[in-house]
């Protein structure tokens, strides 16, 4: 056990389960020598080879085809697509042929496939590299879509996602990569891909969450909590499909609710978790259900980023509002 | 066995160069002795038998259509020295990605007919693969099959197969980005893949010049480093002959091979609706049934005594006799269940589907 960066967990991750399974292969543009552009995959080629860990032409839906061709010869492919703004290149071999291979084949073949990607905004990108992008992907029938927030689960959740028999998106917060340690244990295990996490407790209100957002709804929670307010952060770690069961068990125990994400407000996460609520939690409700979100620009030039972005004092005002109700 | 087709030197080749390869002229001859493929007399009336086979199942497939016992159909006649003869030259342990009109070569392939009809007709069992059956469903999404293809070839090499994945487009097809993609990885990995473009002249409507000013489209395999060649897609020797060689080249660790076979469709894209003779006339038509690649065949066979008229009756009586019984088994398929689309979504379907599941079960119940 040792502290560590997101990024070293997940490059733990990854080595761990190339080691356990030779059928296992990590491929991408500068994966290889140059370990990515984030270095998530440093080293990995030299500690395990050119055979499982190699780079790839720079075409993101051949980088797709490949998963596909790989996984239906009997391997684990680990594609990575460098910013998930490039995903548009890539979306039929991900949502057209990935995600409905199983289903398309009345379950005779299956897409063990796990595609990484960092994406989110605070890091003054050029455009089409912080886009939150997720919502496309929850769309689709057929996949798994991911989101850690932290070294801990970012590690355990990639080992599973691997594992799993089925495609996961599993996308990583670029400015989550080196922000912060967590004590993270040495070698493999496992955190439920089917799961949401309760990362503060707190009875007057839950803030529904994922991704970097845990972290600006865990600062307001702080603040809030000074002010007598007492939140409960949940952190959904998978978008979709949803763990409604802890959702639902939340907004029992608040009765009020604010769901934030990074994203636009259009057919969002958020949106889908408030359906839920409106649909099987509604009677516990005592505000109406209170959203955080982006406006519904495209992702906006990067030197107005921090205006556009939601954070601490938006979930402040918006978990007053509710408490207040 | 040694190659008869130089394709290292292909890679370099000038596009100028590049000329539709013939083993058997439009008269059923022979033109050049040394040219030939390895195939004995017995194999070469196979070969034929199979190609009846697929011009009797496209003329009973469009009569099944029109009596809405069948759904979607690409006619295949014209096409069957392209896509017989190539499938011929391959091995079942071959992987196979076909796109929608291709349907010959899966049944040839190993999959059963009557699960062709089902995928025609949009039932899920026509989809439902045997775990040997190496091949993927009819591909929809033009240009999705060849990068795919280039990972199923990067996966043989990997696991030390001795087999190629082998695909098919249209001239369209290789005005995909996808099309680019998939020889050009493929070339990069030196993977053995062998890539088709069935060039029949139209992507529906649009004719093969509107695509691209490039002469020919195996050309295009010179831009990705791999060999590229044109072959007279109505004479199926010449056809087996770059099939079965490009394999050898491929298997022994070469490469990619992209081939480009001319030929043509007689009959409409799809019956969805198209009418050729809103793009092409008739006279074109008339002109390309002269090559009519069954008769080619036939004609060298003729001459060397080895087919018949009794022989041919009796064939297309077995096929028609075959089509039936598949017809039957499609027709007795059962309802197709949402609730189990519902468990094939993902391999370990998740809680938020089972109110799903459960309401739909309880639907079909009733």
């Amino acid at each position: 056990m040792a502290k560590t960066t997101m990024i070293k967990a997940i490059t733990q991750a990854l080595e761990e389960e190339l080691k356990r399974d030779k059928n296992v292969l990590v491929f991408g543009e500068d994966v290889g020598r140059n370990g990515g552009v984030f270095r998530a995959t440093d080293g990995l080629q030299d500690k395990i080879g050119k055979d499982q860990v190699f780079d790839t032409p720079l075409a993101e839906s051949g980088i797709g085809g490949l998963a596909v061709g790989l996984a239906l010869t009997g391997f684990r492919p680990v594609p990575e697509i460098q910013f998930f703004g490039f995903v548009f290149e890539v979306m039929d071999e991900i949502a057209a042929q990935i995600a409905r291979t199983h289903f398309r084949l009345g379950g005779t073949r299956k897409m063990p496939v796990t595609i990484r990607a960092p994406f989110g905004g605070g890091v003054h990108t050029p455009e089409l590299h912080s886009d939150s992008l997720e919502g496309l992907m929850a769309q689709t029938p057929g996949l798994k879509v991911v989101i850690p927030s932290d070294p801990y689960d970012a590690k355990g959740l990639l080992i599973s996602a691997i594992r799993s028999d089925d495609p996961v998106v599993f996308l990583e917060h670029m400015k989550l990569y080196r922000s912060f340690k967590q004590e993270v244990p040495d070698g493999a295990y496992t955190v439920a891909l089917d799961k949401a996490a309760i990362k503060r407790e707190g009875k007057d209100v839950s803030i529904i969450t994922y991704g970097y957002m845990v972290h600006e709804s865990l600062r307001a929670a702080e603040d809030l909590a000074k002010e007598g307010i007492e939140a409960e952060v949940v952190d959904l770690r998978t978008v979709s499909p949803l763990d409604e069961e802890t959702i639902l068990k939340s907004v029992k125990r608040t009765g009020k609710v604010v769901l934030v994400q990074e994203a636009q407000r259009q057919a969002g996460i958020n949106a889908q978790v408030a359906a839920l609520i409106a649909e099987k939690g509604i009677l516990s409700l005592e505000a109406p259900i209170g959203r955080v979100d982006a406006p519904d620009t495209p992702y906006p030039f990067s030197d107005a980023e921090q205006i556009w972005l939601p954070n601490k004092a938006d979930i402040i005002e918006k978990v007053k509002e509710t408490v207040n109700f | 066995m040694t190659q008869k087709i130089d394709f290292d030197a292909l890679k370099t080749i000038s596009p100028s160069e590049i000329k539709p390869l013939q083993v058997l002229d439009e008269n059923g001859n022979v033109i050049d002795p040394d040219f030939f493929p390895d195939l004995s007399d017995e194999k070469i009336v196979e070969l034929f038998k199979k190609m009846l086979w697929s011009r009797v199942l496209d003329e009973r497939s469009t009569k099944l259509n029109r009596q809405g016992r069948l759904g979607f159909f690409a006619p295949t006649a014209g096409e069957e020295a392209s896509q017989i003869a190539s499938e011929f030259a391959m091995e079942k342990s071959d992987f196979l990605l076909p796109a929608y009109r291709d349907v010959p070569q899966l049944v040839m392939h190993g999959l059963p007919l009557e699960k062709a009809f089902l995928w025609s007709r949009g039932h899920v069992l026509g989809n439902e693969y045997a775990d040997d059956l190496a091949a993927l469903p009819p591909q929809i999404i033009i240009g999705a099959q060849y990068v795919q293809a280039a990972g199923v070839a990067l996966g043989l090499k990997k696991k030390g197969a001795k087999n190629v994945a082998y695909t098919y487009t249209g001239d369209g097809g290789t005005s995909q980005g996808d099309f680019y993609e998939g020889i050009n990885f493929a070339g990069a990995y030196q993977a053995p893949a062998i890539f088709v473009v069935q060039n029949n002249g139209y992507a529906i409507s649009v004719p093969r010049a509107v695509q691209t000013v490039a002469p020919t489209l195996a050309q295009k395999g010179l831009a990705a480093g791999i060999p590229g060649l044109q072959v007279d897609g109505m004479d199926a020797l010449a056809v087996y002959l770059v099939m079965s060689e490009a394999r050898k080249y491929s298997v022994a660790g070469n490469g990619p091979v992209l081939i480009e076979t001319l030929t043509y469709r007689f009959g409409p894209h799809t019956l969805s609706g198209d009418d050729p003779h809103r793009y092409r006339t008739a006279e074109e038509e008339d002109e390309w049934r002269k090559k009519d690649p069954l008769v080619r065949v036939r004609t060298y066979l003729d001459k060397k005594g080895l087919w018949s008229a009794e022989q041919e009756e009796a064939v297309v009586a077995e096929v028609n006799e075959e089509i039936n019984e598949a017809m039957k088994k499609t027709e007795q398929a059962p309802k197709q269940k949402v609730s189990e689309y519902l468990q094939n979504v993902f391999v370990e379907t998740p809680p938020t589907l089972e109110e799903q599941i459960a309401k739909f079960a309880a639907k079909e119940e009733e």
